[in-house]
């Protein structure tokens, strides 16, 4: 299969990898983590968030997957930054698949990148909830 | 922040990339078996049923010839060869051409689940048309015993197929007790054998394993793509009904105009693999344990896939955990491998045979397929250990699963959210 430029950029240059876990300067409560997907499935993202005054300040993540899959989680973390946590979840898997160009066998991967961005606001909205 | 940014592993100038390391799919074809074709395409051009003048007399002449070539491979006879237009024809005609012919003595049929698809798909198709097919589950190993063939035979078994060496996974079975089993519980069972993948590349022997028909292909052992045989025994005579109808050619097996140039290739392949299959062999089992020896010495958590002592010479099939297969194929670029991914596949679903040998799909989907072959140097072997040692490196500080593996997460204690 061949891949998209923005693909091949996104999976040999990958934007924003990490964890804030091991970021000093971090507080955990300004966090939230969406963990989506399957090993068995083939593909696993983890998305962080650090949330300051209602803004995604920054984002982290890591993916096992194929390259679409490490593209499409990229480019999330890229696409949320400076967005409010209403506006990061409005964003649609097919915003994804038109930036990288995806082809029809790869939607999946944005498909769960989408769920990433929904599972990490959930998270840091429960632990802000119970705070 | 981490830095996964791409690796650069520098190539000695010597070598050419892309390396070629996929030589399960098809191999190169040797110059000498270019050169051995040649003549047939233009000069000696004649079809090989024209029984009345010469172009067709030399290129009857030329068929014949290979036909030795190729018998003496297998320990066969040349009037057994009959000629197809590949592996997957004479799986096809075999398996289909044996049980319609067989169909009056008994409607069941055995083979194993890591068989190639065309074997899992013929019996598939027989089973639709009334017959009872036994697909065996393999050791962990990958191996069949014996014990597990004739434990599943009755006495409405009319065929059972089951190749030598796995595709996937390299792994040799152990066709000569297997065949003498089946013949010791049935004489009248036939034993069909694939045996594409091991002709060529390990003695191979069809009176030893006392098959009754054997597949084979020319583009395996450096010959052309779109000419293989079915070898088909005549002592005790072995019959099937064709599957393809026409002039009646191939003693009535196969119609249709033999491809002589191709013909003429896979026996001089056979002939060059006669010659250096033996010193062939203890090279390439050399470059693989060198391959093995590489990358496990810089990687942990990395597991062969299958038998690692009964496998073809050119043959590493490994999972890298925490390493999705297609991601690491994009790194390996510059490298022709393949995986057992389900990303690389149109189904989605990994390896198939790697679950029959009850490898999680967790790890079928890292797997990675390496074939050497006879083109493949020292120097290439070299590179590769490098890139991919680096690449899964790169890749595993990208991988949550690797980070959680680190941190003592049990991965099997998290709630997955299957997709």
């Amino acid at each position: 299969m061949a891949y998209s430029d923005k693909v091949i950029d996104h999976y040999e240059n990958p934007r924003n990898v990490g964890t804030f876990k091991t970021e000093t300067d971090v507080t955990s409560d300004e966090v939230g983590m969406g963990l989506v997907g399957a090993p068995a499935c083939g593909d696993v993202m983890r998305l962080e968030i650090r949330v300051k005054d209602g803004l995604i300040a920054d984002a982290r993540f890591k993916t096992f997957g194929c390259g679409s899959a490490i593209a499409s989680s990229s480019l999330a973390t890229e696409m949320i930054k400076g967005m409010t946590l209403d506006q990061a979840a409005e964003i649609k898997n097919t915003q994804i698949v038109q930036e990288l160009n995806l082809p029809p066998v790869k939607i999946h991967c944005s498909v769960l990148a989408e769920d990433a961005i929904k599972a990490a606001i959930e998270d840091y909205k429960k632990k802000q909830a119970k705070a | 922040m981490s830095n996964a940014s791409k690796i650069e592993v520098t190539a000695a100038p010597e070598l050419k990339l892309p390396i070629f390391m996929d030589n399960h799919s098809t191999s190169a074809v040797d110059l000498r078996v270019v050169q051995a074709m040649l003549p047939y395409f233009t000069q000696h051009f004649g079809n090989a049923a024209s029984r009345n003048h010469s172009f067709g007399w030399q290129a009857e002449a030329a068929v014949e010839h290979a036909r030795g070539q190729v018998a003496k491979l297998m320990g066969g006879d040349a009037k057994e060869i009959v000629w197809t237009s590949g592996a997957t024809e004479s799986n096809n005609l075999a398996i289909k051409g044996a049980a319609s012919f067989l169909k009056r003595q008994g409607n069941h049929v055995i083979t194993v689940e890591t068989e190639h698809k065309s074997v899992i798909d013929a019996c598939k198709r027989l089973q639709r048309e009334g017959f009872d097919v036994t697909f065996i589950t393999p050791q962990k190993d990958g191996i069949v015993t014996p014990e597990m063939i004739t434990a599943a035979m009755t006495d409405k078994t009319i065929l059972v197929s089951i190749m030598v060496a796995n595709n996937e996974i390299g792994v040799i079975q152990p066709i000569e007790a297997i065949g003498a089993a089946i013949k010791a519980k049935n004489p009248k069972c036939l034993f069909h054998t694939d045996a594409v993948q091991a002709f060529g590349k390990i003695p191979f022997d069809v009176e030893k394993a006392k098959v009754d028909l054997a597949s084979v292909t020319a583009h395996k052992l450096y010959g052309p793509k779109g000419v293989g045989a079915l070898w088909v025994r005549r002592k005790p005579r072995v019959r099937i009904d064709p599957i393809i109808d026409g002039g009646g050619h191939e003693r009535g097996m196969r119609s249709g105009t033999l491809a002589v140039p191709m013909i003429v290739a896979f026996g001089k392949a056979c002939e060059i693999a006669g010659e250096e299959m033996e010193t062939e062999a203890i090279r390439l089992r050399g470059l693989r344990d060198r391959l093995h020896r590489g990358i496990t010495a810089k990687l942990s958590e990395t597991y062969v896939n299958g038998s690692m002592e009964h496998r073809l010479p050119g043959n590493l099939n490994i999972s890298f955990a925490f390493v999705e297969g297609e991601s690491l194929l994009m790194a390996l670029k510059d490298v022709a491998v393949s995986s057992g991914s389900a990303c690389t596949s149109a189904s989605l679903e990994p390896s198939y045979v790697l679950r029959a040998l009850g490898v999680g799909d967790e790890l079928a989907h890292t797997s990675i397929r390496f074939g050497l072959g006879r083109f493949n140097t020292e120097a290439e072997v070299d590179f590769v250990i490098d890139l991919v040692t680096k690449s899964v490196e790169r890749l595993r500080t990208l991988s949550p699963l690797w980070e959680m593996h680190q941190d003592g997460i049990d991965l099997n204690s998290i709630q997955w959210t299957p997709h």
